[in-house]
């Protein structure tokens, strides 16, 4: 069986994987980083969204032999080591974009991509665009909208935005 | 400095979050007992067929397999229970055909489970699964509950005739064909409510344990319902004594109604658990949930409305064929009848209202509550009859339901199909939503719209629905085999904090806040000394769980009442350490006070007394602080509200958007409005899925056409608008809470406001209908097959 070997959150973790194995299920079943989550089967839904070398990726797109040497960042890597939240996180959690939670690793790590790609701003119609490929049942993504508009002035240094209606 | 508001009303930041922010969360899938070993189901790939053979000889000698198991296996497994029996027209029970947990020598849905492979790893159960080999013979499928009533249609069960489940009325004929004979206006539309899958983004998983030492099963399940599913399966399914079965549902990602029900997968991983003496996994592809989950809706419906001369709705008749799937699952009998057709008065006086329902069998995955179960299918009639009797009658959509609302000085209102409402304010929240929304303004945004090219109309519905199902007694009489009470049980602990147990659960809802606010209310205790337990039948006494937007109105009243009890104990024992009378002891803002004095102790003081009770009436109490309490409601709930949409319709594409979207709704008492505002966006989110997006396609054999997300379509962030939400709430008078729920207003609301809003867009078509969902073909069709009188001028 291959051994792929690659850095999770900052730390070096390597595993002997099937050829066939995906990225998200060497994420939860070998080394146990269960905040990713499996919600479909066709690559739709984005609930296992992470960041592989800086970049969104669907998780359950890749194979696991692909991220060999890559820096993998998931969900729980996000908060500093003190704890202190990543910004998207503190504002999905103020701005009530979360329900259930299970999109939420996935529409965190996306959105994250989303306001660091858009340095210039970001309108809510680039917002919605951006979440095309993450799917959420539970809040109607208005406040994930909110969420992450209120995020963008944090993430480029702008100071606090305006505070939640 | 004042403490932080915590209490009713504030929009405290929920306590649940920073685990499911930071990753944390627990879910079913997430967790991994030692030993543990996987199972894979397979599942009937067609409509109708008898199974013929299943040579399970390949599949057993691969790789990593340790059992296989059908339902020859299974001989002593009863089906999956049905909880709620509905008689026919003439009293007999309605016909109700064993739902085996695996199929029995014929499948009758695509996703029918057959098989069940357990192996070392997931991989190496699904790969035997695929090795088993199954001989079938086709039978031919029906899909449609239209087909499915027609002579010579394909039976699903043996012994059902016309694969009618039942045939089922209520209200009063003679009143309504006397109505409808002195009419001065008759208006009838045909309607269906479209079939929607419900797609929690968690799939179904579930994990079953079993411990031979001491003969105690575990299963982890994502249920909306942990005793409810142990009381199910111990009792119908796998005859087990409930006692030595513990049912844990831990972070659920979301139910939407789906979750509710119990499903073979946990009953055969529970079973099989005890065979293998190895813990069983099962995780669902989204796959398997598309043919596996119970659907939605799907309901054939004909209204007639009359009306008098001055526009007064006179006389209601309704006739609706529900679809009920291959097999009947736990509550699907009772969502077309008393979770529906009770409330076909709507929010008017209409004074006499005949409803029958038709349920019927077809080789469609079982179908039960989704999101509003059965009053979104009737909010949807009415208002959307309503608005065809404005056209019909010239008299302004607005004013025709002014004219017939339940006016706020007539509650408590007695319908005439059994509900009573208690409360509320048809004129307010419709005169907010109108205001919210500018309905003043809209011709002049119609104008604009035009010279852009593009077609705008606005549309609304006044709806009403009825939550926190109730009282048991009604319930069963009518049929429901559960009561519907809720359970609470509030325990301080010695140096102050509370520990709430509660019978509901929550998959998205919040409750760890809100549950948790109502404690800080009552009892002056700070949230952060408050947690809310829910989802294991190991530590709560009992509980329904949640749906139904029971579990403030109903869960939430139990635990007022167990608070009750625990001031009215702690009364006592501050009486006793204050030298006082009770009588003269009050409580407010945490503190046991001698009335009139400045005399006294803190609720935290009262509890560790009770824990430690060196100084204590014990000839008259018993040490500890801690109540339970069981509240079974008086009646239903009745949110309502209005919702207004504005749509524009793109002339070259068929396009509906949705550009505005209002919803006021009366909710009752407010707890959390943060809370409240994200149930109601996600509600109204899921009704314009139904409205514009979402079909559960069959084609008319029963072969399921929609079975991922790249044919089902799902709402997207760019589908969708920012929404405009507000409550105008009157108080529900028979809880202590004044609750009435809030987590289906907004799919009950939506799907006609939107519908109304197209048709009203495409008023100059000449068009008086469009059935769901109002696709981009559908639209462009219409447009195209009616040359528009105003091209034509
Ligand atoms: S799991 Fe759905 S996109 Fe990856
Ligand atoms: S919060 Fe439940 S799916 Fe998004």
């Amino acid at each position: 069986m291959p051994q792929v070997s690659l850095t999770v959150n900052g730390k070096p973790a390597s595993a002997e994987v099937e050829a066939r194995t995906l990225l998200v299920e060497l994420l939860r079943e070998k080394l146990g980083l269960t905040g990713t989550h499996v919600g479909c089967d066709t690559s739709q839904c984005g609930a296992c969204v992470v960041h592989v070398d800086g970049m969104a990726v669907k998780s359950c797109t890749m194979l696991a032999v692909q991220a060999d040497g890559a820096k993998v960042t998931t969900i729980e890597g996000l908060a500093a080591a003190d704890g202190t939240l990543h910004p998207m996180q503190e504002m999905f959690r103020e701005h009530h974009a979360l329900q259930c939670g299970f999109c939420t690793p996935g529409m965190v790590m996306t959105a994250i991509d989303l306001v660091a790609t858009h340095p210039d701003g970001l309108t809510e119609e680039q917002i919605r665009h951006g979440l095309e490929g993450n799917l959420c049942r539970c809040t109607g993504y208005h406040n994930i909208v909110k969420a992450i508009a209120a995020a963008w002035p944090l993430m480029h240094g702008k100071g606090m935005p305006a505070a939640a209606e | 400095m004042a403490p932080p508001f915590e209490g009713i009303g504030a929009s405290v930041r929920r306590k649940e979050d920073l685990r499911f922010i930071s990753g944390h969360g627990h879910y079913t899938d997430d967790i991994n007992r030692p030993g543990q070993v996987y199972a894979y189901f397979r599942r009937s790939d067609r409509p109708h067929a008898k199974i013929v053979s299943i040579d399970t000889k390949e599949a057993a000698a691969a790789p990593g397999v340790l059992a296989i198991y059908t339902a020859a296996d299974l001989a002593a497994i009863g089906g999956l229970p049905c909880g709620w029996q509905i008689h026919n027209k003439d009293g007999s029970p309605m016909a109700e055909p064993k739902h085996p947990v695996l199929a029995e020598g014929r499948v009758r849905h695509v996703g029918d489970p057959i098989a069940v492979v357990i192996a070392e790893t997931k991989q190496q159960a699904k790969d035997a699964a695929e090795l088993l080999a199954i001989d079938f013979e086709d039978l031919p499928g029906v899909a449609t509950v239209t087909d499915a009533v027609k002579p010579g249609a394909p039976q699903v069960h043996d012994g059902v005739a016309n694969n009618v489940c039942y045939d089922w009325h209520i209200g009063d004929k003679a009143a309504v064909d006397a109505a409808f004979a002195r009419a001065a206006h008759k208006v009838r539309l045909d309607l269906t409510n479209n079939r929607l899958i419900p797609n929690a983004m968690e799939p179904r998983a579930a994990i079953g344990e079993y411990d031979a030492a001491t003969g105690d099963y575990t299963l982890y399940t994502t249920t909306q319902n942990p005793h409810v599913i142990r009381l199910l399966m111990c009792a119908f399914v796998l005859q087990l004594p409930e006692h030595k079965v513990r049912v844990v549902a831990p972070d659920v990602g979301g139910g939407f109604g789906s979750k509710i029900y119990h499903y073979a997968e946990e009953a055969v991983v529970t079973w099989a658990a005890a065979k293998l003496h190895r813990p069983i996994k099962w995780t669902a592809e989204r796959s398997e949930s598309f043919m596996s989950d119970a659907h939605g809706r799907d309901h054939v419906t004909t209204g007639e409305l009359a009306l008098d001369k001055d526009g007064k709705f006179i006389g209601l008749r309704v006739h609706t064929y529900a679809n009920m799937g291959a097999y009947l699952s736990t509550f699907a009998t009772a969502v077309p009848t008393y979770l529906s057709a009770t409330l076909l008065a709507g929010t008017y006086t209409t004074p006499a209202i005949y409803g029958e329902v038709t349920a019927v069998f077809t080789n469609t995955v079982p179908v039960d509550a989704y999101r509003g179960a059965g009053r979104p299918e009737t909010a949807y009639l009415i208002e959307r009859l309503v608005d065809c009797a404005a056209r019909e009658t010239g008299i302004d959509r607005v004013e025709i339901r002014r004219r017939n609302f339940i006016p706020r000085s007539a509650f408590p209102y007695q319908t005439p199909v059994a509900l009573q409402y208690d409360s509320g304010d048809y004129v307010a929240t419709l005169d907010v939503a109108m205001k919210k929304a500018d309905w003043a303004g809209f011709p002049a945004r119609r104008a604009a719209a035009a010279a852009k090219g593009r077609l705008r109309g606005i549309g609304m519905s006044t709806y009403i629905e009825a939550c926190g199902v109730a009282p048991s007694a009604v319930a069963g009489a009518l049929g429901a085999r559960a009561g519907l009470y809720e359970v609470a049980n509030i325990r301080f602990n010695p140096t102050g904090s509370v520990t709430v147990f509660t019978g509901t659960h929550s998959h998205g809802q919040g409750h760890e806040t809100t549950l948790a606010q109502l404690v800080t209310e009552q009892l002056g205790v700070p949230l952060a000394q408050v947690e809310v337990v829910h989802g294991d039948t190991a530590k709560i006494p009992f509980g329904m769980g949640t749906y139904g937007s029971r579990s403030l109105a109903v869960g939430g009243s139990a635990m007022v009442k167990a608070m009750d009890k625990i001031i009215a104990k702690g009364k006592k024992i501050a009486a006793h350490l204050l030298e006082a009378d009770v009588r003269d002891i009050e409580f407010k803002d945490g503190k046991f006070t001698v009335a009139g004095t400045d005399k006294s102790k803190t609720i935290g003081e009262i509890a560790f007394t009770a824990y430690v009770p060196h100084n204590y009436p014990h000839e008259e109490l018993e040490p500890g602080l801690e109540e339970t309490a069981f509240y079974d409601p008086k009646n239903f709930t009745f949110p309502g509200g209005c919702h207004i949409c504005e749509v524009e319709i793109d002339r070259d594409t068929g396009v509906v958007h949705v550009v505005n979207f209002t919803a006021v709704d009366d909710v009752g008492r407010v707890v959390n409005p943060m809370i409240v505002e994200g149930q109601v966006q996600g509600g109204v989110a899921q009704g314009i899925g139904q409205a514009l997006l979402e079909n559960a396609a069959y084609d008319a054999s029963g072969q399921l056409v929609s079975g991922s997300f790249m044919d089902y379509t799902m709402p997207r962030a760019d589908d969708l608008p920012s929404f405009h939400v507000a409550t105008e709430n009157t108080m529900c008078t028979h809880n202590p809470l004044g609750s009435k729920g809030c987590g289906e207003v907004g799919a009950i609301g939506s799907p006609p406001a939107v519908i109304n809003a197209v048709v009203d867009a495409l008023r100059d078509y000449g068009v008086r209908h469009v059935d769901m969902p109002a696709t981009p073909a559908k639209i462009w069709s219409i447009m195209h097959a009616a040359a528009p009188k105003m091209a034509a001028e």
